[in-house]
């Protein structure tokens, strides 16, 4: 290691301050930050500092996402192969998942990080780490046979529109990985719903349906997958979003290394359950319903986006509430929301990108009232102190 | 009626190299400094020229604004020199001692059947007055005000602090006599908070308030007592004394004589000799810590969270108990950024495993194990902030300079050493310390 500190110093030198391409230092200091956690020491405020750092963080996020995205590079290609032949071989289904998946994982890291470099350099400041998690998100919630150069535009969009136009990493008030995702939905809708889009290579394969269960839902046709088929997610939809014990695995995880909100996953969880047991119980109230209103509510918890939505959307720290009681407000309505946008909405047959993106909108909202509470107690305060003296006077 | 108060919020840090507790007289050390940049926010004016001889007690110069406050010598001596700095701002005033003191004498008084106005002239006269904080703003005491309670944390929890109960237990008498004159400056109460599982020798005391205080650091930060005892309101005034302070006033009214007693920690992983030395106020950082490589070394005046990084020829600063000596993070690691390494670094982030050592010392060094980030995570600072305050939202109101929001957010109940944990913990490494503290001087500018 002492070897490479030593090239690496020799390399940087005329990226120091005051040489010929101190301009361009953030790229290198981002690349060296990678390797070595720098020599910098306090200057002023606390001498000593914790351990944890925004890199540490990310990637304790990135750790999380992988048995979701190794399970997904199987799911991927046992939903294609499935289709055209009646055994499939393990090896055999995860390799042709990789193949349609690493691209797209390639795709977004390279055109955002090369966004992100860029505006560094053009900003002067250090490339923040934020884009680690969002570049592995994106095409992990997209369906599976996007094409690359759609994947591209709606990673540039969610950067520049999504982040960097509201100051970078921290600044943004909406999840810029949804933020993809909402702009491809809108832009191409073609490619990002209906019954062609969720199995690779769907439509040029005769009499495969690969319909996603909230799809059937809300075309009224039945489901032919069990509770278990959806919890253990060997089912067509999104890249990753299918398993829900693996994205279990991954809160557990996130809430284990506090690096995600347990608040936020449980009251979300909370929120679904609620709405989905309040359209469970409209038959008993008189009211018919239909397929969806009387698809069960545990199984609206395992189905479609919301396990994936919940444990690494919701949770992202700087477009969710940040105060404790917020948090809670907040996961709820996006649970309520979601299965709410997924029953009334059939045009929408999955409503958790858009349940969280309307409350990334409104969680500084909710934030400002669990803030004023925090104000009118100091404001009571004062005035109970105030009528304290004017007593002891009298 | 219980005066309990428990603190959940916060996190007690253990380090290695805490001090043994046996106390030793310092050698009388050639020079010593009073240095004006100690009290925050006062402009000094010199009253004695380079050359002039001073006895202890001889005011040395007072405060700009609030002539009142006078600033005097801790031992008699010639003035050695004026160490100024940028645009001749006093850094330090160096005295050359005398062999042996020579005191200025005040007579003794007792604070109880004297008048108020004696006592605090009294107090005023002596230089004394120098020990007396006010809350807001963290400043010095400023003699026209009439504070609504005075406070005083007779205890400690910052990492490898002093123990302050060891610190005056042969003190007793003078810190009895030093809160006997607090209670004179101010029609309410003066509250005294000990360690709750603390042996019990501050149970005695009279005239004042106890509270029994139990949790982890910050605990012991006045401000968190001041929050959960007698919040600060808009208007308020309060204010604190450090424990030691109150013998040193305690010893002005009992033996007439201005004693400004210092007990250091030499503390920290790097120290040689880690004791408790007896010295007076303004003693040669040398003099307590020996010859320290201050490259790989840092030497600190005050605790590892709030203390101020000073170099050997240096004093040690007005008011901490301790001289933390813990090594330079000036080094490379490679991989820092993977999660569940480098676990011998403490951390309150489940990212590492340093939490399975519950009672482990750490040996901590000053890297900053990170660069410096918008910040992203939250709820990490709430953990550690033990008051009814949003800490994240209050830091961005005072970058934002939003007085109305600074106010509202609580800003007149906190000072920089409530938000040395939120330094700590953050991971975007913020300097929290540092902006709490311009907040709280753009709100003296506004308001006042």
């Amino acid at each position: 290691m002492e070897w490479i500190r030593q090239k690496l110093d020799k390399f940087k030198e005329p990226f120091a301050k005051g040489k010929k391409l101190e301009k361009y230092s953030p790229a290198i200091n981002a690349l060296d930050t990678f390797l070595f956690t720098p020599n910098h020491t306090t200057r002023k405020g606390a001498h000593v500092r914790d351990a944890v750092d925004l890199k540490r963080v990310m990637i304790t996020v990135v750790i999380a996402l992988l048995p979701v995205l190794l399970f997904s590079m199987w799911n991927v290609g046992y939903q294609y192969l499935k289709q055209i032949q009646p055994e499939v071989d393990f090896w055999d289904a995860f390799g042709h998942g990789a193949l349609e998946i690493l691209p797209m994982i390639v795709v977004s890291y390279a055109v955002g990080l090369g966004i992100e470099f860029a505006f560094a350099i053009f900003r002067g400041h250090e490339v923040n780490e934020g884009y680690l998690v969002t570049g592995l998100l994106i095409p992990m919630i997209m369906p599976v046979g996007l094409p690359l150069w759609m994947l591209a535009i709606s990673v540039v969009f969610a950067v520049i529109i999504g982040k960097e136009a509201f100051g970078g990493t921290g600044m943004n008030i909406l999840n810029p990985a949804l933020t993809a995702r909402a702009f491809a939905f809108f832009a191409y809708p073609t490619y990002m719903s209906g019954n062609q889009v969720w199995v690779m290579n769907a439509s040029q394969v005769d009499g495969v349906s690969g319909e996603t269960i909230l799809g059937t839902l809300a075309a009224g046709q039945p489901v032919e997958y069990t509770t278990m088929d959806m919890f253990w997610g060997m089912i067509p939809g999104s890249v990753s979003e299918t398993s829900a014990a693996l994205c279990l695995l991954g809160a557990l995880f996130l809430i284990f290394t506090k690096v995600g909100s347990w608040r936020i996953m449980l009251s979300a969880v909370v929120g679904a359950s609620v709405m989905g047991l309040i359209f469970n119980a409209l038959p008993a109230m008189g009211v018919e319903g239909n397929s969806l209103t009387n698809f069960p509510w545990y199984n609206h918890l395992l189905a479609g986006g919301l396990a994936f939505g919940i444990v690494y959307m919701a949770t992202d720290p700087v477009s969710a509430a940040q105060t404790y009681k917020g948090k809670w407000v907040y996961g709820f309505l996006i649970g309520f929301l979601s299965v709410m946008i997924r029953v009334f909405n059939p045009a929408y047959p999955e409503g958790v990108m858009l349940a969280i993106l309307l409350m990334n909108v409104f969680a500084p909202t909710i934030d400002h009232y669990v803030i004023q509470g925090n104000i009118k107690r100091r404001v009571k305060r004062k005035a109970a102190g105030i009528n304290k003296q004017v007593e002891t006077v009298v | 009626m219980s005066n309990d108060i428990r603190i959940k919020r916060g996190i007690t840090l253990r380090l290695k190299g805490e001090a043994d507790k046996t106390l030793v007289d310092a050698p009388r050390s050639k020079t010593y400094a009073v240095k004006p940049p100690d009290f925050h926010s006062v402009i000094p004016k010199m009253v004695v020229k380079e050359g002039a001889k001073v006895k202890v007690g001889d005011e040395l110069f007072f405060s700009k604004y609030t002539d009142k406050i006078r600033f005097t010598s801790p031992v008699s001596g010639t003035l050695k020199e004026i160490v100024r700095g940028e645009k001749r701002r006093i850094l330090e005033v160096v005295i050359e001692a005398d062999a042996s003191d020579d005191y200025r004498e005040f007579g003794t008084l007792d604070p109880l059947n004297a008048e108020a106005d004696a006592v605090k002239s009294r107090i005023l006269e002596s230089g004394s007055w120098a020990f007396l904080n006010q809350r807001p703003y963290d400043i010095p005491a400023d003699p026209k005000d009439t504070p609504k309670a005075i406070f005083v944390s007779a205890m400690n929890t910052a990492p490898l602090s002093a123990d302050v109960e060891f610190i005056l237990k042969d003190r007793m008498e003078a810190f009895q006599a030093g809160l006997n004159a607090l209670t004179r400056l101010t029609p309410g109460k003066v509250h005294v908070s000990v360690n709750g599982q603390g042996s019990g020798v501050f149970k005695g005391l009279k005239n004042v308030e106890i509270h029994n205080v139990f949790g982890p650091h910050p605990a012991a930060n006045v401000g968190v007592q001041i929050h959960k005892i007698d919040p600060i309101n808009m208007g308020d005034r309060v204010w604190t004394v450090k424990p030691e302070d109150v013998a040193n006033i305690g010893d002005l009214f009992l033996s007439g004589k201005f004693t400004p007693v210092r007990t250091v920690a030499v503390c920290g992983s790097e120290a040689k000799e880690r004791k408790y030395f007896r010295t007076r106020i303004g003693a040669p950082v040398i003099d307590l810590s020996g010859a320290v490589d201050t490259k790989n070394v840092r030497v600190i005046s005050g605790d590892v969270l709030t203390g101020e990084q000073v170099n050997t020829g240096q004093y040690i600063g007005f008011f901490p108990n301790e001289l933390t000596l813990i090594p330079e993070g000036n080094k490379y690691r490679a991989f820092g950024w993977l999660p569940f390494t480098y676990n011998n670094i403490p951390s309150n982030s489940r990212t590492s495993l340093s939490w399975m050592f519950p009672n482990k010392k750490f040996e901590v060094n000053t890297n900053l194990h990170g660069e410096e980030r918008a910040l992203v995570v939250t709820g990490e600072m709430e953990e550690v902030m033990p008051m009814d305050i949003f800490p994240m939202q209050l830091l961005k109101a005072c970058m934002a300079a939003d007085i109305e929001k600074m106010e509202n957010l609580g800003i007149y109940e906190v000072a920089p050493e409530d938000f040395a944990l939120v330094d700590y913990v953050n991971t975007s490494k913020i300097e929290a310390q540092e902006i709490i503290r311009l907040g709280l001087d753009l709100m003296i500018t506004e308001v006042g």
